[in-house]
């Protein structure tokens, strides 16, 4: 068996997800950042984007995290997110509808959060 | 039916009604707390994460950091006070309203002058009142704040303390609400939110006595430290507006019971009365007939002789 890390995905208000991964790739201010067991203690400061946990049983989780911090120590990652949407739990027409209202508006911060939104929807 | 009779039957049935509406206030309070206290719980995990993740910064790098260092002589400090939107409730917002006030004395004494930022209508309207001047308010979430309100909140606080105390900044910051105990005690409290005593922070969130590893910061100890304090001062907020709408809706159940209480020995002590009211009448016609028919009775004696 694979060496496992436990992650926990948490927003403000609310745990989730938790459970057992291989793989965590999460992107930091200064770039996207993998973490498999046995890294050594971490603790970086979150971009809006998309988090990819492979699980252990080797499905891939995908959700977006718009600000937040990684923090990882004696095999244990935390993602601290202020909002964390899991893909499946993501509307792909209100975000498509949220992009375009925030390109008519201009408004740069809701055009990323929605962007982030469908990507990890359609995982690129 | 008699005159007093009916006024007894009256007032019956208006606290009749009142208790209907306190009963159902009672009940609403009741599930609401439950609610409160599951938001409280979601709330905890990232709260904990949070402080050990500060504390980690603080403890494991040599950064030294405007926020986490005591300024020698504070000039200004801010109270965030948070209270209820309605009343109803009891003594919770006077309870924290009194604490605040003790707050604001302790404070001045030390030479600080004192900014207070007021959460809930019942606080806005008891320095109103008193024309007293508030730096800024904030009403329309108390029953149920979201991690939104908790931001909005947090804002000007952050840009207060991040500003030069000569230029209206503050140096420290205070929060007072209600801490939920259990469903029969809520007590106001009061704590200092920044600058960061790690001591406190770290008993409040159970994380005491743990060693933390070194740490692989990432950009940087600074940059990491400065990203975290402001979510740090949200996370306060919003668990202490989060265990203040327990408390609040804690208080407002037990007012409600006990007002339900005595509606239910008001209506009771009605009823005897208005009942002695019915006798009283029925002995009164019963004497007026028995004493109108011996009257005849004398009359028509007296005539056949």
């Amino acid at each position: 068996m694979a060496a496992e890390l436990h992650v926990e995905l948490v927003a403000a208000d609310r745990n989730v997800w938790s459970g057992e991964a291989t793989l965590v790739v999460a992107r930091t201010t200064s770039g996207d950042i993998g973490v498999m067991p046995g890294h050594q203690p971490l603790l970086g400061v979150l971009e809006s984007g998309p988090v990819t946990i492979r699980t252990s049983e080797g499905n891939t989780v995908v959700a977006a995290v718009h600000g937040g911090f990684i923090s990882f120590a004696d095999n244990k990652l935390s993602l601290l997110a202020e909002i964390a949407e899991l893909a499946d739990e993501i509307d792909v027409q209100r975000a498509e509808r949220a992009l375009e209202r925030a390109k008519s508006e201009a408004d740069a911060a809701a055009e990323r959060r929605a962007d982030v939104r469908l990507r990890a929807v359609t995982g690129h | 039916m008699g005159a007093q009779l009916r006024v007894y039957k009256r007032r019956i049935r208006a606290v009749t009604a009142t208790k209907k509406i306190t009963k159902a206030m009672e009940m609403i309070a009741a599930s609401r707390i439950v609610k409160a206290q599951r938001k409280v719980a979601a709330s905890m995990p990232y709260a904990t994460e949070l402080t050990r993740a500060v504390t980690a910064v603080a403890t494991g790098s040599n950064t030294k950091h405007a926020l986490t260092t005591e300024v020698e002589a504070p000039v200004r400090a801010a109270i965030v006070l948070i209270t209820s939107d309605r009343g109803l409730a009891g003594g919770y917002s006077s309870n924290a309203i009194k604490q605040a006030e003790r707050l604001t004395e302790r404070l001045r004494g030390e030479g600080k002058e004192v900014d207070t930022y007021i959460v809930g209508r019942k606080g806005v309207a008891y320095f109103g009142f008193r024309e007293r001047k508030v730096a800024e308010s904030w009403t329309g979430f108390t029953d149920s704040p979201a991690y939104a309100d908790a931001k909005r909140v947090a804002v000007p606080l952050i840009e207060a303390i991040q500003q030069d105390t000569a230029e209206g900044g503050v140096d420290e910051l205070h929060i007072v609400y209600t801490e939920f105990v259990s469903m029969m005690t809520q007590s106001a409290v009061d704590g200092r939110m920044l600058p960061l005593s790690l001591d406190q922070a770290q008993e409040e969130d159970g994380t005491k006595g743990e060693i933390l590893p070194l740490f692989d910061f990432e950009p940087s100890a600074e940059d990491v430290l400065d990203a975290l304090l402001p979510r740090y001062v949200e996370s306060r907020i919003y668990n202490a507006l989060l265990q203040s709408a327990a408390s609040e809706h804690a208080a407002r159940r037990r007012a409600m019971k006990s007002a339900t209480d005595n509606a239910g020995d008001l209506i009771k002590s009605l009823s005897r009365l208005a009942n002695a009211a019915r006798q009283a009448e029925i002995t009164q016609e019963i004497s007026e007939i028995v004493g109108g028919a011996s009257a005849m009775a004398d009359a028509t004696a007296g005539s056949d002789k």
